[in-house]
């Protein structure tokens, strides 16, 4: 179609002319953007009429969050990620810890392969949270795709969710459409998810055609849950109540590997390659997409002068109960996997259940007055 | 075989369908007139530049109506943008403005500012007048779809016509990118300054994209006239002062609109005998002027008859925060609706002829007098 043309037409200015003013930025586009790369990708485009300027829109509109720094890109397709290599790659180096365009990505979602997890303290451990992010093969993503597309996607994921037996039996709510009261208990149960408002999304045309083709699919039990066309194609989330991580896990590889199942038969599967693992929109979800998490009580380790080289080094993050940008409430925290790619599911999640229950055991030894100097963790 | 010309209408039927938007909880002008045919007609084409008829309507799309102004719903990304989609625009025109008919008649350009008779308003009343229009160059894409490059041509080509001002127009020009902070508090101060837009209506139109670059504010000395780059339309001309001379707006405004400025530097403006000046929004077609005064009216504006007398006199109401915003101690913006297929002679002198009935009225009221109204509207 035509989808080219606007890209053909900007090529009769010069790179200095169209290159962005990048002085006031702050994020890993801004970092690695420079006139030559620009000069160098300016009038490719993917097949499906994706741009280098489509890829930065984001990162140019947003210069910087003041404590986080944004990666300022995405993908429009999976195809992206190699014709725009020459920007994404250093991105993706200076995003995951040095990741280099020759290493290869694990993938291992045998949840038996994960060692204990089923044993935190719930005292401490409120609830365990897994999530990931899924591309379906032979549909673009998110700032790019079309009504038709993300029609087809919802299409195919209400087919392949509709055929979950057992403990995965559920029901899928559309967006547009779901009544009030379904509306209210969904959110009472934390599982509804908003148009987006943050610009980092909306500048990269995320909420185009809101909520055409958007919804929510959960299991009955409530504890596995699928989110369609919101930040990627599919968000797949498992949780739970409690410390039991190793149930949660479970969950989710068994849940996860019952979908792709199915959308291979209709040849849908998953984007993914040896390199960067499942392609997802955000270059920071590369790799496994997976973030594995708890809500846990450190009260005194969280004013612990070492909490921070603690969670370094146990390659750990913490956010505020309400998920990223957001603050921690009666020293409550959501403590998950700071990487993405270059290690494996099954050794995030493992991060993730030996740091908790070493911070459990901290703080613990905290409330006896007792110093945790000789508990440091070395890096990991 | 080749298909028959229905059989082959089917099939792009049956493909755009996929596509066509959901508009059911629409209310904007392009949900009023947009039909699965004239989808089917335009959804595979493009203007020069590559503008397309989703991205025309993607402002509707993504912003259902506002509950008591209906919304135009739909943007032009160039020139070309009328002539290509016309099947759609010109009903959205039509509907907009009143029965004008693209198809079959003239709009009558006439900035003999000579011309107005009775232009100075009673200062007891009116506290300030005004007079704006915007303008577009011809060859350079508009806000929706211009590239930084095209951006910063129009600004270029503007601010090196602008210098070529003398006498009372004589001034300068503030670039968003490089104003100093003295300098954006001064504008601030002046009333002068224009945010970043944050109405969706703007930004899911694309209108934000690489803020701010490209865009800066130029005002006489006097601050009488202003001009904004770049915001909604490539120019907004604006000619203001306190009190009531209208009269003297209007003839400023005239005198620095010249478009022989630009033309002694081989460019113009965009214009055509059909829409008349060439705006961004359709609802700007023609002369895309607002006339208006701030005036004092608390006794009329609280007679259940009100509305009526504007209505007869084509004109409407705003607060004094301009669009969308209410009347603050019973003063009120009163301005001409009509934009399209009347001149801007005609439509000031409709104002100036309003107005000072206007304050008939409210000098009757404040006698204790009645005030007669016409049953039938008013014919103009």
């Amino acid at each position: 179609m035509t989808k080219n043309c606007h890209n053909d037409y900007k090529m009769k200015f010069t790179t200095d002319e169209e290159f962005p003013d990048l002085s006031q930025h702050n994020n890993h586009m801004a970092k690695a953007l420079t006139k030559e790369i620009y000069e160098k990708l300016r009038g490719k485009s993917t097949p499906s009429g994706f741009t280098l300027d489509d890829v930065i829109q984001t990162g140019v509109d947003n210069p910087g969050h003041p404590f986080i720094m944004t990666v300022g890109c995405v993908v429009g397709d999976g195809e992206c990620y190699e014709v725009f290599k020459d920007l994404l790659d250093i991105v993706i180096c200076d995003r995951h810890s040095g990741y280099k365009p020759t290493d290869k990505h694990r993938t291992d979602l045998n949840y038996e392969n994960l060692k204990g997890g089923d044993d935190l303290d719930p005292n401490y451990v409120l609830s365990s949270r897994v999530r990931t992010g899924r591309s379906i093969k032979g549909f673009t993503l998110p700032p790019h795709n079309s009504r038709g597309e993300r029609r087809a996607i919802e299409k195919l994921s209400i087919e392949a969710l509709a055929s979950l037996e057992g403990e995965f039996k559920g029901k899928y709510y559309p967006l547009d459409g779901m009544t009030d009261a379904e509306q209210e208990q969904l959110i009472a149960d934390h599982f509804l998810f908003d148009k987006p408002v943050s610009p980092l999304l909306t500048c990269a045309g995320m909420a185009r055609d809101w909520p055409d083709a958007r919804g929510i699919w959960h299991n009955e039990n409530k504890t596995f849950l699928v989110w369609v066309n919101e930040e990627d194609h599919l968000r797949v989330i498992s949780m739970q109540k409690g410390g039991n991580m190793k149930e949660v896990f479970r969950r989710f590889c068994v849940g996860l590997q019952k979908i792709e199942a199915i959308f291979m038969k209709h040849d849908h599967g998953f984007m993914w390659n040896e390199h960067l693992g499942y392609l997802l929109t955000c270059p920071s979800n590369l790799g496994t997409g997976l973030r594995g998490g708890v809500h846990v009580k450190l009260p005194k380790l969280s004013t612990h002068a070492k909490f921070e080289e603690i969670l370094t080094r146990l390659r750990l993050q913490k956010r505020g109960t309400g998920g990223v940008d957001t603050a921690s409430v009666g020293g409550v925290f959501d403590i998950s996997n700071a990487d993405r790619l270059g290690s494996s599911e099954v050794e995030q999640v493992q991060l993730v259940v030996d740091g908790v229950k070493l911070m459990v055991e901290m703080e613990k030894k905290l409330e006896k007055g007792e110093s945790i100097d000789g508990m440091i963790p070395a890096q990991k | 075989q080749p298909m028959d010309g229905s059989s082959f209408q089917c099939v792009i039927l049956c493909l755009c369908s996929a596509e066509y938007p959901d508009l059911r909880k629409h209310n904007n002008c392009m949900a009023s007139n947009l039909t699965p045919a004239i989808y089917a007609k335009l959804c595979d084409k493009a203007t020069p530049n590559g503008y397309t008829l989703d991205q025309a309507i993607q402002t509707g799309v993504d912003n259902p109506g506002h509950p008591f102004i209906k919304t135009v719903g739909m943007v032009a990304g160039d020139e070309e943008s009328y002539e290509v989609f016309g099947d759609l625009i010109n009903p959205v025109i039509k509907e907009r403005h009143n029965g004008y008919d693209p198809l079959n008649m003239k709009h009558p350009t006439d900035l003999d500012s000579s011309k107005i008779h009775s232009g100075l308003f009673d200062e007891r009343y009116v506290l300030s007048s005004r007079v704006r229009t915007g303008r577009s160059i011809r060859g350079l894409s508009l806000p929706p779809a211009c590239s930084r490059a095209e951006r910063r041509e129009v600004e270029r080509v503007v601010v090196d016509a602008l210098a070529g001002l003398k006498g009372d127009l004589t001034g300068r020009y503030y670039s968003l990118t490089q104003m100093t902070e003295k300098e954006q508090q001064q504008l601030i101060d002046d009333h002068f300054l224009f945010d970043k837009p944050v109405s969706p209506l703007l930004t899911c139109a694309g209108m934000a994209r690489d803020w701010p670059d490209g865009r800066g504010i130029w005002h006489n000395n006097e601050k009488t006239f202003l001009i904004w780059v770049n915001e909604e339309d490539h120019t907004r001309v604006i000619s203001m002062e306190k009190g009531g001379n209208m009269k003297r707006v209007f003839d400023r405004f005239c005198k620095g609109l010249k478009e022989r400025l630009i033309q002694e530097r081989g460019w113009e403006f965009m214009w055509n005998e059909r829409l008349g000046y060439i705006l961004t929004c359709p609802s700007n077609l023609g002369t895309g002027l607002r006339a208006g005064v701030h005036v004092k009216l608390p006794l009329l504006s609280k007679d259940p008859r009100f509305s009526k007398i504007l209505d007869n006199l084509r004109l409407q109401k705003r607060g004094t925060g301009g669009v969308d915003t209410a009347a603050v101690g019973g003063v009120f913006d009163i301005s001409n609706l009509d934009r399209l297929g009347h001149s801007e002679v005609q439509l000031v002198q409709t104002v100036i002829d309003g107005v000072n009935y206007l304050i008939e009225c409210e000098k009757k009221l404040e006698k204790g007098q009645d005030i007669k109204v016409n049953i039938i509207p008013a014919h103009h």
